[in-house]
């Protein structure tokens, strides 16, 4: 099977697995409501706000993951899957902040109310606020998530904006940090992978650099 | 107010007790032996767990809205002891033996000691209060509590003039808490209150809930409740009670002293540094889209029960000592 077939098939697939989390949770809802079951139980509002702010953190550390993957199990599709993941990693954390305007906050019996507790959340609380400030960088990366804007922007300097992604996911596991009181198990973990994640990059960047050298001084002494 | 009317869908759920039931423990036994069968009974009473015996409603402890049910409250509760899930504690916390019992009073008191759960229960007649509980992470709960006054315990053991506080302190056990294998909280969770907070008719030493036993989750076999005050106050499976002169070292406080306070009294006004604390999610035991839509309550000031205890707190800065 070629690459291009191999993609036809595979990229749908795992853009329908990529809603499953959603699907999900909604399912949850519903089988809750009509079968009486308790899997997002008695503060389902609390439940669905943590799974979504999950998913958009295990998204980006998935984002980040597939060129290392790519590269070490040298099965190269990995990377034409990033743009999607990462996508999805913006799509989890709006819906993440949707439904706590919408249903936590109450948007959807005031909206206007809902709105400026929101900004008044946004400035008194810290990891509200470093939270919508991830949000709001990643929100130029997604719009440049095109194959066009690769374009429009040349590699490099497209290459420069993307590579915030590192310091925007940073800023998430802090938002999840900061909203912990004890157990901060999780969070340090997915801090720990992400920096794992960016001293790879850095480590193959410093590998590449010393051969280019060690290139170049060959070449000056033959 | 959300005011919960029961509807005959609900009816079908065997895991609601419904409040003529748990109000009246011997027609409740009663229904249960007549069903001859095990239909009637709540999902997590499955350990038999013994009768309270006699037990009054004191209807001077009520409020208008409709109890939590039954299910709500054994399943979704804050014991770290059995993991920081809220569904945790129901899962783990099987591994509590909850008799034998003993509890130290220790202190300044005339009487000090070491008792057995049992000996210390004896002279106390049970009684029903119906409570709001307001945890700290804005919901809340109204729930039976089934014990007796702490005024009625602390009389028995004379404390003396030095006894300005009591502390008070949960089991410490590895074995039947092995979560305490872990740093999650610095054990043994402990909690206090200042004297005349303690003697207020209010404080409640809790042994049931809707006419049963406390299950363990829900800090089995004994437990404070004070219900103008965060849930977290409200310390489970107490091993220890001591009467101090200086103002005891509180768990939460120690975790996060900008967060919570030794006070800790709902107050609306006075907001978490993470989210606001004016309204709350109520827990009824609605499921999916009900709860998921439910307009949130508002929180009232000392959880509604200002009239009591507001005169406890005149002249202090309630911003302050939150």
């Amino acid at each position: 099977m070629n690459t291009k077939t191999q993609r036809r098939i595979f990229k749908p697939l795992v853009f329908v697995a990529s809603l499953g989390p959603l699907a999900w949770i909604v399912w949850a809802i519903y089988s809750d409501s009509v079968f009486g079951t308790h899997i997002l139980g008695v503060d389902p509002i609390m439940n669905i706000n943590r799974e979504l702010g999950d998913w958009a953190l295990i998204f980006i550390v998935i984002t980040l993951a597939l060129r290392p993957a790519a590269e070490l199990t040298k099965f190269r599709e990995f990377t034409a899957y990033r743009r999607m993941m990462g996508l999805y990693a913006f799509f989890y954390a709006v819906t993440h902040v949707a439904t706590y305007v919408m249903i936590d906050l109450e948007g959807i019996y005031s909206l206007s109310r809902a709105g400026s507790l929101f900004v008044d959340d946004i400035i008194k609380r810290k990891f509200i606020t470093v939270g919508i400030i991830a949000l709001i960088l990643l929100i130029p990366l997604a719009i440049t998530s095109t194959k066009g804007m690769v374009k429009r922007l040349g590699g490099r300097a497209w290459q420069r904006l993307h590579w915030l992604v590192y310091p925007i996911s940073l800023l998430v596991v802090f938002h999840f940090y900061m909203m912990i009181r004890a157990d901060f198990s999780r969070p340090i973990i997915y801090g720990a992978i992400i920096v794992a994640l960016l001293a790879y990059r850095y480590w193959v960047k410093w590998q590449r650099d010393n051969k280019r050298k060690a290139r170049a001084s060959a070449a000056k002494t033959a | 107010m959300l005011i919960k009317i029961a509807k005959p869908s609900d009816a079908r759920e065997s895991d609601v007790t419904p409040r003529e039931i748990f109000l009246n423990r011997r027609s409740f036994m009663a229904a249960a032996a007549a069903a001859s069968g095990t239909t009637l009974l709540p999902a997590f009473a499955n350990d038999a767990r013994a009768a309270l015996g006699d037990v009054t409603t004191n209807s001077k402890y009520a409020v208008p809205e409709m109890p939590t049910t039954f299910k709500a409250a054994t399943t979704h509760n804050n014991f770290y002891e059995f993991g920081t899930g809220k569904m945790d504690p129901a899962e783990n916390a099987h591994t509590l033996k909850p008799r034998p019992w003993s509890v130290e009073i220790a202190g300044h008191a005339a009487k000090t000691g070491t008792f057995d759960l049992d000996d210390i229960l004896k002279p106390h007649a049970l009684e029903e209060r119906i409570y709001r509980l307001r945890c700290v992470e804005a919901w809340s709960m109204v729930i039976p509590w089934v014990g007796f006054p702490l005024a009625d315990l602390i009389k028995r053991f004379e404390p003396t003039s030095k006894a300005k506080y009591v502390a008070f302190e949960t089991l410490v056990d590895t074995e039947q808490m092995p979560l305490q294998t872990r740093p999650t909280l610095p054990w043994p969770y402990v909690e206090g209150l200042r004297m005349d907070e303690a003697m207020n008719p209010l404080t409640f030493l809790s042994v049931g809930i809707y006419g049963e036993e406390l299950p363990n989750q829900n800090g089995a076999p004994i437990r404070l409740v004070v219900p103008w005050k965060y849930g977290f106050k409200s310390i489970k499976s107490i091993v220890k009670i001591s009467f101090v002169e200086e103002q005891p070292s509180t768990t939460w406080n120690q975790q996060a002293p900008h967060e919570y306070g030794f006070y800790s009294n709902v107050n609306p006004e006075v907001d978490h540094p993470r989210w606001g604390q004016d309204r709350e999610r109520r827990i009824t035991g609605e499921t999916g889209f009900k709860a998921l839509f439910a307009p949130k309550v508002e929180t009232l000031m000392f959880n509604g029960y200002a009239d009591e205890v507001a005169q406890l707190y005149q002249g202090m800065d309630l911003r302050k000592n939150f």
